[in-house]
């Protein structure tokens, strides 16, 4: 940028100073605040504290119960994020062909995205309610004893779904992106090639799409590591019998309901390095991706 | 080895374009027909319809025997050059160039054996192993090129292959691309604007206009003898003088005077245009040919040939080609053509007369 932009010196400073103050406020001081208290130890009844180093991590890695919760995280995750790309790129490959319909198409297929997390699991969570949503009773009719309350694997398919769903248009709109970003005599050339459109798919169009799905498959992670605490919450609450806990949903439920804030923190914290790990691994290959 | 035909083609695009309005033409078995004509006039449509890629809204193309409209483009046994080559970035040249085989249920043994033999003959056996980004313009053509001569094709389509090149290698590129048609014998269809290109290439020149064939001959026919105004302007650079000329017992005249001579041509009472190429008009004085007065208005010396850029009375442009004597600016000249190379067109349609 040019210096003789600003006539005022202090202008610049000036005009970003509110980004640094949110960024401090909302980022920063909590960053280090968790880190702090994650060295420390409170009683029972919050009356004394005590600095205790590392104690709270050697518990958590010690912690069976943690080890269960990066199990059903790690696998949350996978599946949460295969099956929103998977069906995001199903859509945005019908989106992609040349309908006449295909403006209302796209406008639908992004209105998820713009639902709030603990709206999509009370959504969700009220098709799937066992007595009278409108899912569970199909599912009823179709002989299958639903019930997400007392069986784990029901209440995880559920959160999944939701979780997966509220993704999809996000996903939609990067794969529509990335289509889009295909020169249309390749598929000609392909087609000319004796390439049927299963092949084409599999030969040119998703070699061609592997950096748009790698920056997905990250953002993806992210998401169903971190922005799926409403709907866990609205939906399971990490029920039944924890079936349903990620960490970032145990990171609350230990500190806020279990009233451990040292535990707590310690898991903060490892999260924070979690995200900075992945954010770190985002720039350092969508940076030099592959351009073609 | 095949024929192309096409009948009465006509392509409307949704939305209504008629960008293809009824055209008919055939290409005989190992010809190569040039395809030519100014921006938006239908070439690459009626090349796309012939590849497949485009839907035909009504008429009839065939392929050797067979009718095409509802075939598939990898059924109808064509190959295409795309203008932007459409290599696949992912994959190697050997790849791209395979790629089709493969899709086949070619033998492998068989593919290695075409790919090699292809990029010898395109000199392109060093990059087999490249990406295509990784290549040059001229090297990324040739690749193209070979993706379709491993086929081994009855036709193959050229989508203005060269117009991505710079001059000289679209010169160099040019003639091989003849070479490898005769030595290949195969039917080809080949789309461009280049002029040039087209004269150079062509066994049969197609020139449209509009979505509308017209002029269709041998290259040389349409420059000696263009049926229109349309034809005779496009072919040939620098491009045709015109003229609105009258007639009468002394011969052709011209409103404000400047041209005398060139008597006995039927003239209708209207008025016609004349046309007559730069390099039909020279210093010398032609018997019973065009006699044109003209003041020197720029000079412009390109080397071998010098292009006079002549004003008539009324300050209608004329050029004409010399190679000496080439006069001053602000001179005056007198040149005259024969008679065989007078051209008139009517004023109206443009057609020959
Ligand atoms: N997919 C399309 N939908 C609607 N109209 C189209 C489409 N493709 C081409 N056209 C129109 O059809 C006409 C002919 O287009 P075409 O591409 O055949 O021209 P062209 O002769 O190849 O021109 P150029 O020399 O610029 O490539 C143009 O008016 C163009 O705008
Ligand atoms: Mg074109």
């Amino acid at each position: 940028m040019k210096r003789a932009l600003f006539q005022n010196r202090f202008l610049p400073f000036l005009l970003i100073a509110p980004q640094i103050a949110i960024t401090m406020i909302f980022f920063y001081w909590p960053a280090i605040q968790a880190l702090w208290q994650s060295f420390l130890l409170q009683d029972a009844f919050g009356l004394s504290t005590t600095f205790v180093w590392f104690e709270n991590y050697k518990h958590l890695y010690e912690s069976a119960e943690y080890y269960r919760t990066i199990g059903t995280t790690l696998f949350f995750s996978t599946i949460v994020s295969f099956t929103s790309l998977s069906i995001a790129l199903l859509l945005a490959v019908q989106a992609d062909k040349p309908l006449r319909a295909s403006g209302i198409y796209r406008t639908l297929l992004i209105w998820p995205y713009a639902v709030a997390p603990a709206v999509a699991g009370v959504l969700w969570a009220f098709m799937f309610q066992p007595s009278f949503g409108i899912l569970a009773r199909g599912l009823r009719e179709l002989g299958y004893d639903w019930n997400p309350l007392l069986n784990g694997n029901h209440a995880m398919t559920m959160v999944v779904a939701a979780a997966a769903w509220k993704q999809i248009s996000y996903n939609f709109l990067f794969f529509l992106a990335g289509l889009a970003a295909i020169p249309r005599s390749l598929h000609e050339a392909a087609a000319i090639d004796g390439a049927r459109p299963f092949r084409r798919f599999w030969t040119i169009v998703f070699p061609l799409l592997s950096p748009t799905t790698f920056f997905l498959i990250v953002v993806n992670i992210v998401y169903a590591f971190f922005d799926t605490f409403g709907i866990i919450d609205a939906m399971t609450g990490g029920g039944p019998a924890k079936a349903t806990e990620t960490m970032v949903y145990k990171v609350y439920f230990d500190g806020r309901l279990g009233g451990d804030l040292g535990g707590s923190a310690a898991q903060s914290v490892i999260l924070m390095i979690i995200v900075i790990g992945l954010t770190a691994i985002q720039f350092k290959y969508v940076e030099r991706k592959v351009t073609y | 080895m095949a024929e192309v035909k096409l009948r009465d083609v006509r392509k409307t695009y949704t939305g209504g374009i008629e960008a293809v309005k009824g055209v008919s033409f055939d290409v005989p078995d190992g010809a190569l027909c040039v395809l030519v004509g100014p921006s938006g006039c239908g070439k690459s449509t009626l090349l796309r319809m012939i590849a497949g890629i485009e839907t035909i809204t009504s008429g009839e193309i065939r392929i050797g025997e067979r009718i095409v409209n509802d075939i598939e483009p990898s059924e109808r046994d064509i190959a295409m050059v795309f203008q932007n080559y459409a290599l696949y970035p992912h994959m190697s040249v050997y790849d791209n160039m395979a790629y089709g085989l493969r899709n086949r249920g070619t033998p492998k043994a068989e593919i290695e054996t075409r790919v090699r033999e292809a990029a010898k003959m395109l000199e392109i056996e060093p990059y087999l192993k490249r990406r295509p980004r990784d290549l040059s313009g001229g090297q990324r053509q040739r690749v193209a090129m070979g993706r379709a001569i491993v086929r081994k094709p009855a036709v193959f389509l050229f989508d203005e292959p060269l117009s991505n090149l710079d001059a000289k290698l679209r010169g160099q590129m040019r003639v091989e691309i003849k070479k490898l048609q005769r030595s290949l014998d195969v039917t080809s269809v080949y789309v461009t604007h280049d002029q040039l290109e087209a004269m150079t290439l062509a066994d049969i020149l197609v020139v449209l206009n509009l979505g509308q064939i017209e002029q269709i001959g041998p290259p040389l026919e349409l420059y000696s003898r263009p049926a229109s105004m349309f034809v005779a302007g496009f072919i040939g650079a620098p491009a045709m003088n015109f003229i609105p000329v009258r007639a009468d017992g002394d011969g052709l005249s011209a409103e404000g005077g400047g041209l005398s001579g060139a008597r006995g041509f039927a003239v209708p009472k209207q008025g016609a245009v004349l046309g007559v190429r730069p390099e039909h008009l020279t210093l010398s004085g032609i018997e019973g040919g065009a006699l044109f007065d003209l003041e020197v208005m720029v000079v412009e010396a390109v080397g071998a040939e010098t292009f006079i850029y002549g004003k008539l009375p009324t300050g209608k442009e004329v050029i004409v080609r010399l190679y000496d004597n080439i006069p001053k600016v602000g001179g005056r000249i007198t040149v005259s053509a024969a008679r065989e190379h007078l051209h008139l067109f009517d004023s109206g349609s443009g057609r020959r007369i």
